[in-house]
């Protein structure tokens, strides 16, 4: 919302850093002791339903509050740990995956916690097919056949059974995803409405059995979460953490400064730079599982040359952006596969070299350059990389026009196909390679009534080699050879692909320096805030 | 009182009069809110986005994003959707928010006492001062005191709001420490004050809890007085107008001439003249209070109607869009109606013969 407000921003900015060099704000920490109070911007969440949810922010809601098969191993997450699964065995034939319960779980609610119920929230989860099944039907899951294939053999063993013989890397990785979160059957069934399998009740209310529970949820205002005293692992130092809903940076930085709350989420460049200098306050960051990249449109004749498609990636300035307009909120990254996942690569090939460009355009007949045009949703840092790129474009010839639009519409415009290029981000959707694999060199079916229509069809780059190989690497059981397949594809994409991948997103938070042991993870849902203490 | 006396064909006449009264009025209303619903309704489908992208996201499969778009109507002819969705209005059913997965109305009943609340002080405050100030103005026409409220005016009419509530939060929240900061209540009272109307202001005073009526107090000031300042400027502009017209008059030549007293001219004669068509300004500036300022409430973090609209249409959330729309079609309509009544006492000439 706030794209529309850039210059009041700067206005503001400024004036709050005239009045900040005269006056230093009266501090005293508010929020009381026992209490956690963060300011972030939380207007995207829909529904607490682990079954449903497939927003950033619920990320962070349920990977604090409901315990998994298994979780990311935050000290290497390219593997995975057990949450509540003691241990795991994957049969010779690949397809059966048997899990065994730690003793003695129990959910917030008192239910014990057995394989009953893990059953039940893989079969829910199908069953209601919300935007996050997909992340379970692709081992061949379906409402018809997931009693059988999801099912408890006695109250501590899970046996999961899926259709191919997929990587277990895959299968595991999938299985951290809040949809495969562990659901309190009793209390779920005690709520059900019809034949929603509790989806409205669980909606906003929580059967969980994670570090914290949630206690009341009000959209754009407030979420409030307390200690589970049940929770199977170490328990939660603060009896309760608070999420306000703050939508604007300068806000949340007054609050944060004030000491009404104890950490601030989505502080912009401009306020970070601001407050570097404050001194009972510090900062985290960690990189996210989202890149930013531009899309050339193979439809378009132009860049269906690969001499353009290379020139282009010389085209950009990556050093410029790196230090000025993603400062603090990203680093520049090339290859598909965010840091931090299991076969990533980084490697960066490409950095403004406009000579280079020149050459290969020559060699592609259009010495003179040509006219291009940009979809760009208004806002930053989309809109200050687009004018970078404006700038270098023109240095070697070709002149790109940007076309602004709210993100929504231009979003509509890139799934039809009708761009030249579309400048935007894309977020992986469960830790695994293949979530982005999957959508930048899969494409089965390039016609226009395609049904899949991953990044690789939105720019009409008709690949079916690599659709094979994706194909492959998916079911590539030994990790080491997986990875190697990974490797192979990022350079592919890297060397003749039509994506140009800018950065990678990075989360920062200002803390005050009463907290303790706040770290943000690599993924939403490993944004943990239980662990967190005060002095 | 003379009731008695009236012949009985003149009590018929009256009672046809205000049937047709009545009857233009409904008629007005209801053509008011066809047109509102109309409009809204046929610029959210010619918009270029995809509404069902909002609900199913970008990732879905083929399959789900082809049930959704059956399951929202949107493969029916345009003009027929439309009459789907007015007849379900008709019902009371304004659909499901996309965004929160709420019925509409739900959502409305929740994010509006946030707004009402707030616009309701902030025209309190904007016309308890405005007012007096443009009289004030008019009375001194071109001293030094009229330079100085058309330059308050002035400042509060050009000056982005945004920018306003940045600084006043800096100042009287983070500085001085007078007030407290955005949002509508503190934290530390999540667990003992619970919203029943949802205007916490009357909630406090209903459960008796003061120690939370004091923080709501303490957070609606800064937002209510930002609010009342940028309509007191438009108030106290119009006012000193109005009382220029008026002291102008021959009435008050005459007033002043039988040797009535300066101030019972000005506050008794002339402003209840000029009063008719305050109200009106008044309640147009209340109205738009109404509409929920998106401004202020991003920089409150004021959880009201206006950050809900904003929300939904960039979300292409059009059951929302149009549920609020019409809710803030019903404030116009109803406060017309309040501003005509409001008339008929202010200004005898107006009441029916």
């Amino acid at each position: 919302m706030m794209m529309n407000f850039g210059r009041f921003r700067i206005l503001a900015a400024g004036a709050a850093i005239a009045l900040a060099v005269t006056a230093t704000t009266s501090a005293s920490a508010a929020t009381p002791q026992d209490t956690l109070v963060l300011a972030w911007a939380f207007d995207d969440i829909m529904t607490l339903d682990p079954g449903e949810s497939f927003e950033i922010s619920t990320g962070e809601i349920l990977g604090n509050s409901y315990d998994r098969l298994v979780r990311l191993d935050l000290s290497d997450t390219s593997k995975v740990v057990g949450d509540i699964a003691e241990s795991w065995t994957v049969s010779d034939d690949g397809l059966t995956y048997t899990f065994k319960l730690k003793p003695g779980l129990k959910f917030a609610s008192g239910n014990p916690v057995t394989a009953e119920d893990v059953a039940f929230s893989i079969q829910r989860a199908v069953k209601i097919d919300k935007s996050p099944s997909f992340i379970l039907t692709q081992f061949g899951l379906t409402a018809a056949n997931v009693d059988e294939k999801a099912k408890a053999v006695d109250p501590s063993t899970f046996v999961l059974t899926v259709d191919k013989p997929y990587a277990p890397s895959f299968v595991l990785n999938c299985l951290t995803a809040d949809v495969a979160s562990v659901i309190d059957k009793t209390l779920v069934l005690q709520n059900v409405v019809g034949n929603d399998y509790g989806n409205a009740w669980l909606k906003n209310h929580y059967a969980g059995s994670g570090p914290l529970t949630i206690r009341d949820w009000r959209a754009n205002e407030i979420l409030v979460m307390e200690r589970n005293d049940n929770y199977h692992g170490d328990k939660a130092k603060l009896n309760r953490v608070i999420y306000r809903h703050v939508k604007e940076s300068a806000t949340q930085r007054l609050l944060l400064e004030k000491g009404d709350v104890d950490i601030a989420r989505n502080l912009q460049p401009g306020d970070l730079d601001a407050m570097a200098k404050e001194k009972d306050i510090s900062f985290t960051s960690a990189p996210k599982g989202t890149v930013y990249y531009f899309g050339l449109n193979q439809k378009n004749p132009d860049l269906a040359k690969p001499e353009v498609r290379e020139a282009l990636k010389y085209l950009v300035d990556y050093n410029a952006i790196g230090k000025t307009l993603i400062k603090g909120i990203g680093t520049i990254h090339q290859p598909f596969l965010p840091k931090g996942v299991l076969g990533e690569i980084d490697d960066t090939p490409y950095k403004l070299d406009v000579k280079k460009a020149k050459e290969l355009l020559e060699k592609a007949g259009l010495k003179d350059g040509f006219s291009v045009t940009m979809d760009t949703r208004n806002t930053q840092p989309i809109t200050g990389i687009a004018e970078s790129m404006q700038q270098t474009f023109a240095k070697a010839g070709v002149k790109l026009e940007i076309v602004p639009g709210d993100g929504k519409q231009t979003l509509t415009k890139y799934r039809a196909r009708n761009h030249d290029i579309y400048i935007g981000d894309w977020g992986m959707d469960y830790w695994d390679p293949h979530s982005n694999a999957d959508t930048f060199t899969s494409n089965p079916d390039n016609s226009d009534g395609a049904s899949a229509k991953t990044l690789a069809w939105r720019n009409s780059w008709d690949i079916p080699e690599l659709t094979k190989e994706t194909k492959a690497a998916v079911l590539e059981r030994d990790t080491a050879k997986r990875v190697e397949m990974y490797h192979d594809l990022q350079k592919k994409v890297l060397d003749t692909g039509p994506f140009v991948i800018l950065f990678q997103q990075t989360e920062v938070a200002g803390v005050r320096d009463n907290i303790e042991n706040y770290k943000l993870g690599p993924t939403f849902s490993t944004n943990y805030v239980y662990t967190v203490g005060k002095k | 009182m003379v009731a008695f006396d009236v012949p009985r064909s003149t009590v018929r006449l009256r009672a046809t009069g205000l049937a047709t009264t009545i009857g233009k009025f409904l008629v007005i209303v209801i053509t008011t809110y066809l047109g509102l619903l109309a409009v809204t309704f046929f610029i959210g489908r010619v918009i270029p986005i995809d509404p069902v992208l909002a609900i199913v996201g970008d990732r879905a499969p083929a399959s789900t994003i082809a049930r959704a778009r059956q399951e929202l109507g949107l493969n029916e002819p345009l003009c027929w959707q439309f009459v789907i969705y007015v007849s379900k209005v008709l019902h009371g059913d304004f659909g499901t928010s996309v965004l929160t997965g709420n019925p509409v109305l739900t959502d409305i009943r929740r994010v509006f006492p946030a707004t009402m609340e707030l616009a309701t002080l902030g025209t309190l405050i904007g016309s308890m001062i405005g007012v007096p100030l443009g009289v004030l103005a008019a009375v001194k026409r071109g001293t030094f005191i009229d330079q100085t409220v058309r330059v308050i005016g002035l400042f509060g009419y050009s000056v982005p709001i945004f920018w306003l509530g940045l600084m006043a939060l800096l100042v009287f929240y983070a500085r001085l420490g007078w007030t407290a900061g955005p949002g509508r209540i503190d934290v530390v009272y999540e667990y003992t004050f619970t919203p029943i109307t949802g205007f916490y202001i009357i909630d406090a005073i209903i459960q008796r809890q003061w120690d939370a009526l004091r923080d709501i107090l303490s957070h609606i000031i800064l937002p209510a007085c930002l609010l009342g300042y940028f309509s007191l400027a438009y108030i106290s502009r119009m006012t000193r107008s109005f009382m220029l017209n008026e002291l102008e008059q021959e009435y008050v030549v005459a007033a002043r001439a039988k040797g009535l007293s300066e101030s019972r001219i000005i506050w008794r004669h002339a402003l209840r003249n000029a009063a008719v068509p305050l109200v009106t300004v008044i309640a147009l500036s209340y109205a738009g209070m109404l509409e929920g300022s998106v401004l202020t409430e991003t920089v409150f973090s004021w959880p009201g109607l206006g950050q809900y609209i904003t929300n939904s249409l960039q979300n292409a959330d059009m059951n929302a869009v149009l549920g609020g729309t019409v809710v803030i079609g019903s404030v116009f309509i109803a406060l017309n109606l309040i501003s005509d009544l409001l008339y008929r006492t202010l200004d005898p000439r107006t009441r029916a013969r």
